[in-house]
């Protein structure tokens, strides 16, 4: 896609509410940083975690896959996220995702290692700021205090009605990363939007 | 909610799982070698025990992973988990059960010393005698000495100079029952009305009998009001209503009435995480706060009341302490003090919900981003309930007036509101308490005429009260009131079971003290058994399997000093087993008290009566209503309330519930303790639905699932057609068209030139791995694996019991790589069917199924002129048949986006799908429209879909099917494999069952008059004259449209023997009408397919 992308701009699942987030971050006064981080590039990578490939993989791209559930491991600019026992959601910077679905099959070799472009199935939201937790915790179930859901933490859970992968970033005040299936992130958008009346 | 323990992720709540049915069922090697009968056993039966089950879950809305649990069936407990392929574990023993009160004595054991606290003083006068020192160690506002009635606190004859926690300086005015009044800023709307002197405030549900202000609490039967302004809401009790400025409120007989309008204030929730709830923040709660508090643990301490201090408020006692605890608990970090917030709800694993009434005080001056009110989803590592305990009242002739009220709910309206609810009291108990409470009203100014006392040696307590000059009665009781309308006016007494020797006193007030039930509503809730206690007459708090103590009178226990003393245990505990250090808390000193005397239970007071003894004053039932009961033959109080409906008012019987069982059990002559209680249930109190429903209402009420093109749709004037949680293009009306006329235009452009439509929501599974093939072979009835890399074949999914599930395309992407599609509502469903086969059967496969449905948008593009617009559109793709044939795909460049075409048809035209990135799709949209302007293409949603897919017959899985069809039912034996060994479902198709010739088939009907419309549902019927009832049924239309290609109506239908009628008429019941149809081979339109390749 990249030599279309020149001509034929990217439209993210959020671009339409783009104004509204930047809204209440600003009338929040700092409590709440609300924002769409489009077009990150998302691999869905199963394999064998204790099977040759998933060294291999580690290798090539100087980043181990976390094996303990719910966490993450971040190096350089790739996050890999648990999301199962053989199952992982690499996530990068926009337009990496061929470049490093080649780097993990050529690691993988002939081992089994499913690889799957999943960059388009969710959005990310960025939700930080002094109230991110309060924010989040009128409709996530988990607890996310700090000494439960510190950074490199994170799980797939439900906020509002419906799924969501939740990453807690590197410091408690980089807030979380809310990644939303590109269907439900308008829904998604809004009743964040709603939750964050108090606060903005 | 339940918490399941995942084995890879840990305990989550239960809505994050499914629901798998029992473990340890593998399927049947070899299927084809059972019986019919071994086969329905595997299909059909599963064990259904009580006590430990294994049975299979699915962790769906987190890691997807299949496991094994074995839950105790009776318990709900989930006694251990295991991972998928793993040996079932021996059972593990239940949680013990432990006792809910370590800190409590043995059963009935009386206690006659008073326990000091911890570095008292002790030996100090009680309070509530006129010249002797105040009970409290410091100078709460409450208390004090004897004050004169206040005649000019703005006209409330009725206000106490001094006393009360109110703030004097923020008068409020408020309107009940059309009569405008005064009150101050903490007043609640009955300690108003008290205060003007009003107590009389409505009549009773059945019998329209005078009531008045009967308590101070949520325990309040009588006084239920309706607000008016600023919003309606109904059936409040006015001494939970927290008074505001401008506030119009009415008496209620009886119903509330709902508001007509939408609610317009916001109400949300919160989920809460703490290692200590501590439900409850009067002596016990605060001591146990106060113990935990420093802690480092995380604590949530949650009271009804505006302010801490629970019923500490009502005696206007250790109030310095309170304060200084609500200070300690403020500056605590980790502690959260949550006022006017009740726990309504103790379920499963410590879950337990609150609502919290933020800005209901403000009335009208509340904010508008401030939720009105909020639901807490508190998960709690302990619990502590100190809930306190309710008076409870005494059946006695005409209990009922207006004027009669329970002892201590008077302490507290001169305590907390500073108003006295009468001038001339008299005082009816069985119990010490009510001394206490006298005493204190006495040095507030209340004139307490006489204490009738049905035990015979009242003694320490009693003689205090005739020191301070009040006559005791002891061993005697009331036996009936007088009054009028609006209060009581005088009070009879006997000795206790005589009908001679009755006195007659002038009150104003008769104050009642049956004893005191704890309320244990939460812990019983949660699972915890309550037993009798001989001391109180009362059950309390016993064993419970949850992780959750009881404290202070809520655990029966009642003396001051030990409440406090078990409160700060029991905090101190909870932490301690959480791992954090608590310290000793300072407690306030309690000065000695009176030796105590035993309590005398009495429920109904004895003596001939022919006026009414009201057991229920909010459901108007009486001893005799209860004596009915029993006459009648019921034996258990479950029975004689849904008999009586005693305690299903909306009070649930706070006041009533424990007086109907001794009723009850006096009744039969037998023993309260071998009676029991009802059960308690959530919630507590009520709760609105508004507060319930949070923000998942309006637009935010179910989620909107949209497309990447959505908003083409809707600027193009769509209307939407709700297909599971998407939000799919119904029809594109065009200057006032309705939908027939819409359809039938899109319909024709489509069948005649090219329409396109935004298929995106077809649910989309990459399947990855080696084995794919075999993979996609065992769940489809047809052959994956010969499919050729670059084609297309469609498949149908059964369930093992051979009916339809799903269907959809496939693409073989690579050797070892598809793209299953299928149906819109369904694709998560048939993700987690592929996950449970792959986990839990065939964990040898190396496959994977990854969702990739929001990967790709899809725009179907239809009709005879559509190779034109493709070819229009992708310079580089050779369009033609023979380049590019149907059921083959293509990976080219559209409109200079890079795609994904797919040669298939749902509606026998020449067709194609292009696939490309959501983050392009709106751009791909809008060149297809713009390429297809010259052939008039036309957009087209949902409904033309559907009429040109029925044309041709093609069913929808769902709509058409309904989980009793099979393929073969559907005409489509071609696509059910004879050369595959097993797939999913196969054996179910040799069943007996499955292969009578008078199944249902699809079929097509045309009714004999083209115009006219058979409602889907519709059944079918042999005869053009009904036969009496039963009428044998047919079948039932499942699909009925208007055809623009047909020129005329035409339906499906699922028919027995339906291929075998064709060209017969059967008669379809339509209103009054029977309507003669035609039944018709299921392809009604190009039967011989000539429009697919264009």
């Amino acid at each position: 896609m990249a030599e279309t992308a020149l001509t034929v701009p990217l439209r993210s699942p959020l671009s339409q509410v783009t104004d509204r987030l930047a809204t209440a971050t600003r009338t929040s006064g700092g409590a709440i940083r609300l924002a769409e981080l489009p077009f990150l590039a998302q691999l869905n990578v199963r394999l064998d975690a204790k099977g040759a490939a998933a060294e291999a993989v580690g290798l090539a791209l100087d980043l181990q896959l976390p094996l303990q559930p719910n966490t993450a491991v971040r190096a350089g600019e790739l996050t890999a996220l648990w999301l199962g026992p053989d199952e992982w959601l690499l996530v990068g910077p926009p337009g990496s995702e061929r470049d490093l679905e080649d780097r993990i099959r050529e690691a993988a070799g002939d081992e089994h290692v499913s690889v799957t472009d999943v960059s388009a199935q969710r959005t990310t939201l960025l939700v930080t700021g002094p109230r991110a937790h309060d924010l989040l915790a009128h409709g996530c179930p988990l607890d996310l205090h700090p000494r439960a859901f510190g950074s490199g933490r994170c799980a797939q859970t439900t906020l509002g009605r419906t799924q969501v992968v939740l990453v807690a970033r590197d410091e408690p005040r980089a807030g979380f990363w809310v990644l939303v299936r590109s269907s439900f992130a308008g829904y998604l958008a809004d009743w964040l939007l709603d939750a964050a009346t108090e606060y903005v | 909610m339940l918490l399941i323990p995942c084995p890879w992720c840990g305990p989550r709540d239960e809505a994050e799982f499914h629901y798998g049915g029992q473990a340890h069922v593998p399927y049947p090697e070899d299927p084809a070698s059972l019986s019919d009968e071994e086969w329905a056993r595997y299909l059909f039966f599963r064990d259904n025990p009580k006590g430990p089950f294994a049975e299979r879950w699915s962790h769906a809305a987190g890691c997807r992973r299949w496991f094994n649990a074995v839950r105790d069936t009776s318990t709900n407990e989930v006694l251990a988990v295991y991972r998928s392929g793993e040996e079932r574990p021996a059972t593990p023993e239940p949680r013990p059960v432990f006792s809910a009160r370590p800190g409590v004595p043995p059963l009935g054991e009386f206690e006659d010393e008073a326990v000091q606290a911890e570095g008292g003083p002790g030996g100090a006068a009680p309070s509530g005698v006129e010249g002797a020192e105040p009970l409290q160690d410091g100078t709460g506002r409450g208390g004090g000495g004897a004050a004169p009635i206040s005649g000019s606190a703005a006209g409330q004859p009725f206000r106490h100079a001094t006393r009360g926690r109110i703030d004097r300086d923020t008068p409020l005015t408020f309107t009940f029952d059309g009569t405008e009044y005064r009150g101050f800023r903490g007043d609640t709307l009955a300690s108003a009305l008290l205060a003007n002197g009003v107590i009389h405030t409505g009549t009773s549900i059945k019998l329209g009998r005078p009531r008045g202000i009967f308590s101070a609490g949520v325990e309040e039967p009588n006084a239920v009001i309706q607000i008016e302004e600023p919003f309606p809401e109904p059936m409040l009790p006015a001494t939970t209503v927290e008074l505001y400025d401008g506030l119009v409120a009415t008496s209620l007989p009886g119903q509330g009435r709902l508001a007509t309008s939408p609610d317009p204030a916001r109400y949300d929730a919160v989920h809460a995480h703490c290692d200590l709830l501590i439900v409850g923040a009067g002596p016990a709660g605060l001591a146990a706060a106060a113990a935990a508090a420093r802690s480092g643990a995380r604590v949530i301490l949650a009271d009804d009341q505006p302010e801490p201090g629970g019923s500490l408020l009502g005696t206007a006692e250790h109030l310095d302490w309170v304060q200084d605890v609500t200070r300690q608990l403020d500056a605590a970090p980790e502690v959260r003090v949550l006022p006017r917030t009740t726990v309504f709800g103790y379920y499963d694993d410590n879950h337990l919900l609150a609502v919290e009434r933020r800005t209901n005080h403000l009335g009208a001056a509340a904010s508008e981003n401030v939720s009105r009110e909020r639901v807490w989803r508190i998960r709690a590592r302990r619990v502590v309930l100190a809930t306190g305990a309710h008076e409870r009242s005494l059946a006695f002739a005409d209990n009922d007036r207006p004027g009669v009220m329970l002892a201590s709910s008077a302490r507290t309206h001169v305590n907390r509101h500073g108003v006295l609810p009468g001038r001339h009291a008299v005082v009816f108990t069985t119990n010490d308490s009510a001394y206490a409470a006298a005493l204190d009203l006495a040095s507030a100014g209340l004139a307490i005429t006489a204490i009738v006392d049905t035990r015979p040696e009242p003694g320490e307590w009693a003689d205090r009260a005739r020191a301070a000059g009040i006559e005791v009665l002891p061993g005697h009781a009331v036996t009936g009131t007088e009054g009028g309308d609006d209060r009581l006016t005088a009070v009879t007494v006997a000795p206790y079971g005589e009908s001679a020797g009755q006195r007659q006193f002038a009150a104003d007030l008769l104050l009642v003290s049956g004893g005191w039930n704890p309320v244990a509503h939460l812990f019983s809730q949660s699972g915890g058994k309550l037993r009798y206690d001989e001391t109180l007459g009362s059950f309390v708090p016993d064993t419970c399997r949850q992780q959750v103590e009881v404290a202070g009178s809520a655990s029966g226990v009642m003396d001051p000093a030990t409440v406090l003393a078990q409160g700060a245990a029991a905090g101190a505990r909870a932490v301690e087993a959480e791992g954090y250090t608590p310290e000793t808390p300072r407690l306030p000193a309690v000065p000695a008290q009176p030796r105590p005397t035993p309590p005398m239970h009495v429920y109904v007071v004895p003596g001939d009566t022919d006026a009414p003894r009201f057991v229920d004053l909010q459901r108007d039932v009486t001893v005799d209503d209860l004596a009915r009961a029993t006459g009648a033959g019921l034996r258990s109080v479950e029975h004689t309330k849904r008999y009586t409906t005693a305690g299903t008012a909306n009070d649930q019987g706070k006041t009533s519930g424990v007086l109907a069982s001794g009723v009850v059990a006096e009744l039969l002559g037998v023993d309260i303790s071998a009676l029991g209680t009802t059960t308690f249930r959530p919630p507590y109190t009520p709760v609105s639905f508004a507060a319930l429903a949070g923000r998942d209402r309006g637009a935010l009420s179910d989620p909107v699932r949209t497309t990447a093109i959505h908003e083409w749709h809707v600027a193009h004037g769509a209307l939407f057609e709700n297909v599971g949680q998407w939000k799919r293009p119904w029809y594109y009306p065009q200057d006032g068209e309705d939908m027939e006329a819409a359809v039938l235009r899109e319909c024709r452009a489509t069948r005649e030139s090219v329409g396109f439509m935004d298929a995106s929501t077809l649910g989309k599974i990459d399947v990855q791995g080696p084995d794919a093939g075999v993979f996609l072979d065992r769940l489809y009835t047809n052959m994956m694996s010969t499919l050729k890399v670059g084609m297309i074949r469609y498949g149908v999914m059964c369930r093992p019991d051979g009916m339809v599930f799903d269907d959809g395309t496939v693409i073989r992407v690579a050797q070892d790589r598809f793209l299953v599609t299928t149906t819109t509502g369904n694709a998560a469903t048939v993700l987690d069917w592929m996950e449970e086969w792959l986990q839990t059967e065939w964990p040898e496969l190396k496959v994977h199924c990854t969702s990739v449905t929001e990967q790709w948008a899809t725009v179907a593009l239809v009709g005879p002129k559509s190779r034109e617009v493709l070819g229009s559109l992708a310079p580089r793709l050779a369009v033609a048949n023979d380049d590019f044939p149907f059921m083959a795909w293509r990976e080219t460049t559209v409109a200079g986006i890079a795609a994904r075409v797919c040669r298939i048809s749902f509606s026998g035209e020449l067709a194609y799908e292009i696939n490309v990135s959501p983050w392009q799709a709106l751009a791909l949209w809008e060149a297809v429209y713009e390429a297809g302007a010259p052939y008039g293409i036309t957009p087209y949603g949902t409904e033309t879909m559907h009429v040109l897919r029925a044309e041709k017959g093609y069913p929808i899985i769902g709509q058409d099917t309904d989980g009793t069809v099979t393929p073969q039912d559907l005409g489509m034996s071609w696509v059910v494999s004879k050369k595959k060994p097993d797939f999913i479902g196969k054996r179910s198709h040799a069943r007996a069952d499955t292969t009578r010739p008078d199944r249902k088939h699809l079929v097509g009907l045309l009714p004999e008059d083209p115009g006219t419309f058979l409602p889907e549902g519709t059944h079918l019927v042999a005869d053009g004259v009904l036969p009496s009832p039963p009428v044998p049924m047919l079948g039932h239309v499942t699909s009925s449209y208007r055809s623009a290609a047909l020129g005329r109506t035409f339906a499906l239908a699922l028919i027995k023997g339906g291929r075998d009628r064709i060209g017969e008429r059967l008669y379809a019941p339509v209103g009054d009408q029977l309507v003669p149809v035609t039944v018709a081979g299921p392809v009604l339109y190009d039967p011989e397919g000539a429009r697919r390749d264009g």
